[in-house]
């Protein structure tokens, strides 16, 4: 016999698996379209048999005036958002979403504080006490808090990092691991207390705790690494969501919980592999400290080259390759690129992207910026599939990226960057640089690039060079 | 300015500072060029070849800029007015009387091979251009001199094996010997102290000995040093085993201002089969194989032939002084920062401070030492010691106990587990495993795009603030309330977005 109940939970499954597929069908370009229908058909049932099991759970009238009210307000901004966001404000973006979902997380989490242990002896509490899980259900609310804590202020963090509203430096305080240590031991501690004796004092501090260690976790984080903060935000996101599947013993939470909370861990892995760097230091904070902010080590000088010197050299060439970063992003150059792509491929030229996997401050975040800008994704490539094809490459341009094409990681052993894989520009017979000044990258290391003999400085704006160098090629 | 290019005064210089092309490139720097009649014929380049490309042929020694090969002689000194800069492959470091003699005089003297090996400074690396040279030619002297094919065959008449090349040091000029024998088509085998050059060797299609070494050298000159007796032991013994077994070996091992390391002894040429040749591009610092004399062809009784040449560069003439005209053009652009046909020597710039021997009369070598790795910054340094940490990769042993443990700590927490509990923490693990699997397949550039759907798909958390709301209780009903809003915001946000971004992927 259906019930409602009964019928919620099959729709939660159905939710589950589609957002599964949803997960599975973004792997590929061809099929991301429809992996993202998948996600918006699983998210409506869920939310469909969610309003339906809430209704059945006899809600106030005013309740569900409430929900629907919320729920519009929610959509209406989430929607503007999307619609206005730019491109290259993507990572600010995904970051503030993040906070949203820690921010619900907590709340959830009080909740189901208010709800069960506020009254010990109500009926929620006294029923999870027959199934001998009310212990269970303190850890829970404890957890979800915590984690949910942690994401809200840490992304909220990252996102002014992001769109620099606050300085990307890393935050050094002294003994920095010892107080992110001291806060996970000081919150374990809390929550045995809190598992013995339930009370809300213990959560409101458990609460300040989290957001306090959010904060200090992502700012204690340079602006280099800020791809893995994201993708680590993500995947706490998810933890968080899960957690609060525990706390409501709902299993669609659970399972989506952990699907992203698995995947971000997994991204954030990968982009840690991609920078050479061990997960935990980054987690931990502090990369991009290791070099002062200024080298006296003679690198020699500088070729500056002009914009028509770039447009002959183009003109000449037959294979091109353009390894973007963030400085593309900020000088909002993609369009330019672009076109200046187009009129090259036109001439009959190759002309491809190289990718570092850490180019940006969102993983495939140059992707995205290339992709709005009308770049063919086939000609996009990341970087171990072009690496090997920058010797026979008659010109690079390298728009707005710095330490994803340093040489020193390569052939420096000294390097803070040292043993970070980099696109290996300086094989091409000549590359172009462009760039606002001679200053260092996000990492603050020196770049010797740009002294290497094939290499050439173009200065300034980046969009406006690139335009101009396109007309010089017309 | 005038640039004077002399006809090298040396009899067995088959070189010249500046073949036609190269003049072209001075002419732009805004110089006039004077090339002395006969100065490029040994290399095949006539005098009309420089009177078209705007040189005028006259005497080169009045010119305020004089290049040459080598130093140039004493009466061609005599004969320069004062204040005039000479340009050559000086060789100060072995050459004091030189030094001496042409700091006795009110001229500017450059030595373009004391060039400090920094990256900046490789296009006027006349060492390397002529080490490239002379590495070449000893594969093609030894393959002279060689009875057999290079490659392996199966011809109708026999098999033939291919030969076996033994490179000694893995230098500019070890590399183009590599190289070339490589592409001939034979086996090529090299040595070197400094394990770095490994991948190198190997990008050459060699395959790089190693002298197993537990303190690996790390050269901070750019150049290998001299090596401790424990390791000239092996080194010996690897020597004497190859010896036995190769068809060919060429030494370019060279300490700079020391003689040349005695890599092969007579007992080991003795050893090597009748027929075989060695090239001992070291023979003119004191040879790295016993019984190798300098530019000399000795073939022992043993039936091996060494070749001692010293003048291997200046044997391909042509290419030798295109590449080291070009050399020299790259250091005037370097000294001519106007390019107004100005020259001007900046002290501050290392890599002009190097080459300095004299400066108008006045002595200037030895120059001050350069680094050639840029080391980072003192106080970065200081600041924080960084230790790499050796990533071993976890043996199976250690990866199955690390899972052990981890089974064993879950089964632990599960069994303590009411059993209410034990069915979300099912699920949550297998979705952990999926989300894991799902997500390792996808595709670099749609990093973002992911990540903005799942974190849409976490906004599912809405779920437990819509089964809150409204449940007799105001506290709680307010609180749902924003969590309802904000999760919204996230779910609605995050697919819109990610519909965006996806629309925008197109395929050319």
């Amino acid at each position: 016999m259906i019930s409602v109940a009964s019928a919620a939970s099959a729709a939660y499954i159905v939710a589950a698996l589609l957002f599964i597929l949803a997960l599975d069908g973004l792997s590929h370009h061809e099929t991301s379209k429809v992996g993202n229908t998948f996600g918006i058909a699983g998210m409506t049932l869920a939310l469909g048999a969610t309003i339906a099991l809430a209704i059945d759970r006899d809600i106030e009238g005013s309740g569900i005036a409430l929900l629907v009210v919320a729920m519009i307000i929610g959509a209406a901004i989430g929607l503007w958002r999307a619609r206005v966001g730019e491109m290259t404000g993507m990572p600010e973006l995904i970051a503030m979403l993040h906070s949203f979902v820690g921010l619900a997380a907590v709340l959830v989490g009080w909740n189901g504080y208010l709800q069960v242990e506020r009254h010990p002896h109500g009926v929620e509490a006294t029923h999870l006490d027959a199934l001998s899980t009310l212990g269970i259900h303190h850890a829970e609310v404890f957890i979800g808090v915590f984690v949910g804590a942690v994401t809200f202020t840490g992304s909220i963090i990252a996102f002014l990092k992001l769109s620099a509203r606050m300085k990307s430096k890393p935050l050094m305080l002294p003994g920095k691991n010892l107080l992110n240590l001291g806060a996970l031991v000081v919150f374990v501690a809390l929550t045995v207390w809190f598992c013995i004796h339930p009370q809300l004092w213990l959560l409101v501090v458990v609460t300040v705790l989290a957001l306090l260690l959010g904060l200090h976790l992502v700012a204690s984080i340079g602006g280099g690494d800020m791809p893995v903060v994201v993708s680590m935000l993500n995947s706490y996101s998810g933890w968080a969501a899960a957690a609060s599947g525990f706390l409501l013993e709902n299993d669609l939470l659970i399972v989506t919980g952990a699907l992203v909370g698995s995947s971000g861990a997994f991204l954030s892995y990968i982009m840690c592999q991609a920078m050479n760097r061990s997960f935990l230091s980054v987690i931990a904070g502090g990369f991009g400290i290791e070099a002062g902010p200024a080298s006296e080590a003679d690198l020699g000088t500088h070729r500056e080259t002009t914009v028509d010197e770039v447009a002959e050299l183009l003109s000449s060439a037959s294979s091109v390759v353009i390894a973007p970063g963030y400085g593309m992003a900020v000088a909002q150059a993609q369009y330019g690129v672009a076109d200046l792509t187009k009129a090259l491929r036109d001439k009959g030229k190759q002309v491809r992207f190289a990718i570092h996997p850490v180019a940006g401050r969102l993983p495939g975040h140059m992707n995205v910026l290339l992709a709005e800008a009308k770049v063919p994704y086939d000609i996009v490539l990341e970087m171990d599939e072009i690496n090997d094809d920058f010797t026979d490459t008659d010109v690079v341009l390298v728009i707005g990226a710095n330490d994803t094409v340093n040489p020193a990681a390569a052939e420096d052993p000294g390097s803070p960057i040292a043993g970070m894989p980099v696109l290996r520009v300086w094989e091409a017979a000549d590359v172009v640089v462009f760039k606002r000044s001679m200053a260092s990258g996000y990492a603050g290391v020196p770049n010797p690039l740009f002294y290497r003999d094939n290499t050439a400085m173009l200065f300034g704006d980046a969009k406006d060079q690139v335009t101009a160098v396109l007309g010089g090629v017309r | 300015m005038r640039i004077g290019i002399v006809k090298e005064a040396e009899p067995g210089e088959t070189r010249v500072a500046a073949t036609p092309s190269t003049v072209g490139q001075l002419l732009k720097l805004g110089y006039d060029v004077v090339v002395e009649p006969g100065a490029g014929v040994r290399a095949g380049f006539a005098d009309e070849g420089y009177d078209e490309a705007g040189a005028v042929l006259s005497d080169p020694l009045d010119a305020e800029i004089v290049l040459g090969v080598n130093a140039l002689s004493a009466s061609q000194l005599d004969r320069l007015r004062p204040g005039t800069t000479v340009v050559g492959i000086l060789a100060p470091r072995t050459s004091p009387a030189l030094v001496e003699d042409l700091a006795s005089r009110p001229i500017t003297a450059l030595a373009l091979d004391a060039a400090p090996r920094i990256s900046r400074a490789q296009s006027l690396d006349v060492l390397s251009s002529m080490a490239n040279i002379a590495g070449y030619r000893a594969v093609v002297e030894a393959a002279h001199v060689f009875g057999r094919f290079f490659t392996g065959q199966v011809t109708a008449a026999g098999k033939v094996p291919p030969a076996k090349v033994l490179v000694c040091g893995a230098g500019v000029a070890g590399l183009a010997a590599i190289g070339t024998a490589g592409s001939l088509g034979a086996v090529v085998r090299a040595t070197d102290p400094r394990p770095e050059v490994a991948d190198q060797v190997a990008s050459l299609g060699g395959e790089y000995l190693s002298i197993e070494d537990p303190e690996a050298e790390v050269s901070a000159t750019g150049y290998a040093k001299e090596m401790g007796d424990d390791y000239k032991a092996r080194e010996a013994q690897l020597y004497a085993d190859q010896c036995a077994d190769v068809d060919i070996i060429i030494t370019t091992a060279l300490i700079p201002g020391r003689p040349a390391p005695r890599l092969i002894t007579a007992d080991m040429v003795a050893s090597m089969r009748p027929g075989s040749v060695i090239v001992d591009m070291a023979a003119g610092a004191g040879g790295n194989v016993e019984g190798s004399k300098a530019g000399e062809v000795v073939t022992t009784g043993g039936g091996v032939t060494i070749i001692g040449y010293t003048d291997l560069a200046g044997r391909l003439p042509a290419q030798a002084s295109q590449l080291y005209g070009t050399n020299l053009v790259n250091l005037l652009k370097l000294l001519t920062p106007g390019k107004d046909g100005v020259l001007v020597l900046d002290e501050d710039d290392v890599v002009q401070r190097s080459i300095e021997v004299v400066r108008d009369g006045e002595l200037r070598w030895p120059p001050p030492p350069v680094q050639v790795s840029a080391a980072p910054t003192p106080a970065a340094a200081a600041a924080t010691p960084v230790v790499k940490e050796e990533k071993t990769p976890l043996t199976p042993g250690r990866r199955l106990g690390m899972v052990l443990i981890a089974a064993a700590v879950l089964f632990i927490l599960l069994a303590i587990s009411p059993a209410a509990l034990t069915v979300h923490l099912t699920v949550f693990a297998l979705a952990i495993v999926i989300g894991y699997y799902v997500i390792r397949n996808v595709h670099h550039a749609l990093h973002t795009p992911l990540m903005s759907v799942t974190n849409a798909i976490s906004g599912i958390i809405v779920v437990g603030a819509l089964l809150q709301i409204g449940q007799h209780n105001t506290a709680i009903t307010v609180v749902s309330f924003v969590a309802i809003l904000v999760a919204s915001i996230n779910v609605f946000g995050g697919f819109a977005v990610t519909r965006r971004m996806l629309s925008m992927f197109a395929r050319s």
